[in-house]
């Protein structure tokens, strides 16, 4: 055992020290508090968003896919799982018009648009420009508000279901039993197996959750920026937080619409 | 690419938006492709293996340019990104679950 080394440090030493990287008071990421922890809050939201899109892929693949060669033409039906752009074909205002995937598009066009204009406020937020900041606010607001009234419509056009319907056998009391069944709900659902409908609920109610709540943060963003809160800190960096948030959001439908709607 | 904001340094006062619109137009277009790949493309593994990149483009068109994660430090860019390798992992383990429970089923 060798003695416990004695350490001599002269004062020019301990000044030496206090610039040394281990002392603390270091910002090694070079981004503040509330920067830093949105973005670990958006890699946790990452893992919850992409547990659940993995799970639509494994769902699907334990279902059998449609295949015209022993299906036939396409009709909605309990056995495969249904063409995605095959259920998303309604417009508002054309009833009866097969329009595959054309809201949707809107829908996408929209959020993506209120992405921008945030990008926008955040730049006017680095430009101190507070009438700016108002202005790519309120457009983000718009976005988003449109965005889930769009939402709304999709929920309300797939629960009701098509004039149609579809048939579908069910065993009631031991017996095989043909209802007509219209729209979709978590137990039943007309464009194919139940657990599709489930899917839909689930993925995009939780990303609607998410626009809701960042429309809500927004509109606080806007509120305070108004009233001239952040002129009066002198910074507009709590824009560019929530801008973060609203950018994930973005993000997030981006996969959606690939993997709910395209593919 | 000029990653530090040249607002950032309070002289410049008028607004920096090309960077912002330019990325607006790559994934604007990105989009318009998608929609013409879904209608004129048998569906198929090439067609789902296109659409699974453009998404990855528009991704990192968004977390590069919007979120603006190619201007922040090394470190922090990385901190974000090497978890997402579980994500990798978790598609091809439930994924290959997926076709397995269709089997026995």
């Amino acid at each position: 055992m060798s003695a416990p080394t004695v350490v001599t440090t002269t004062p020019s030493e301990m000044t030496d020290r206090k610039t040394s990287i281990w002392d603390g008071g270091n910002e090694p990421l070079k981004a503040s508090y509330g920067k830093l922890m949105m973005w670990f809050f958006l890699l946790s939201d990452a893992f919850t968003f992409s547990a659940l899109l993995i799970t639509y892929g494994l769902i699907r693949f334990s279902h059998p896919a449609y295949n015209p060669k022993i299906h036939g033409p396409f009709a909605f039906s309990q056995e495969y799982w249904p063409i995605p752009e095959r259920v998303f074909d309604a417009v508002p205002f054309l009833h009866g018009y097969h329009l595959p995937l054309v809201f949707v598009g809107i829908m996408t066009f929209v959020l993506i648009m209120s992405s921008v204009t945030m990008v926008l406020a955040v730049e006017a937020g680095h430009r101190n420009d507070r009438n700016d900041v108002e202005k790519w606010m309120l457009w983000t607001l718009l976005g988003g508000i449109t965005f889930l009234g769009c939402q709304a419509w999709e929920w309300t056009h797939f629960i009701h279901g098509t004039e149609e319907g579809a048939m579908v056998r069910s065993m009631v009391n031991g017996n095989w039993v043909e209802n007509q069944i219209f729209g979709a709900s978590l137990i039943i659902n007309q464009y194919g197996p139940p657990a599709f409908a489930d899917l839909f609920f689930f993925i995009t109610g939780f990303h609607g959750t998410h626009v809701l709540s960042g429309v809500v943060l927004n509109g606080l963003i806007f509120y305070n920026t108004a009233v001239g809160v952040y002129e009066r800190r002198g910074h507009y960096e709590m824009v560019e937080k929530v801008g973060l948030y609203w950018h994930f959001v973005d993000l997030v439908w981006v996969f959606v619409f690939t993997f709910f709607y395209l593919v | 690419m000029a990653h530090q904001s040249p607002a950032g340094t309070g002289g410049a006062h008028k607004p920096q938006t090309k960077v912002i619109w330019r990325t607006f137009w790559i994934l604007f277009f990105i989009t318009a492709l998608e929609f013409v790949i879904a209608f004129t493309m048998a569906s198929g593994p090439l067609r789902v293996a296109i659409f699974v990149g453009m998404t990855l483009v528009k991704a990192f068109y968004i977390v590069a340019e919007f979120m603006h994660l190619k201007g922040e430090v090394k470190t922090l860019m990385w901190s974000i990104l090497i978890p997402l390798v579980f994500v990798v992992w978790l598609i091809i383990a439930l994924l290959v679950e997926g076709g397995a429970i269709y089997e026995v089923r």
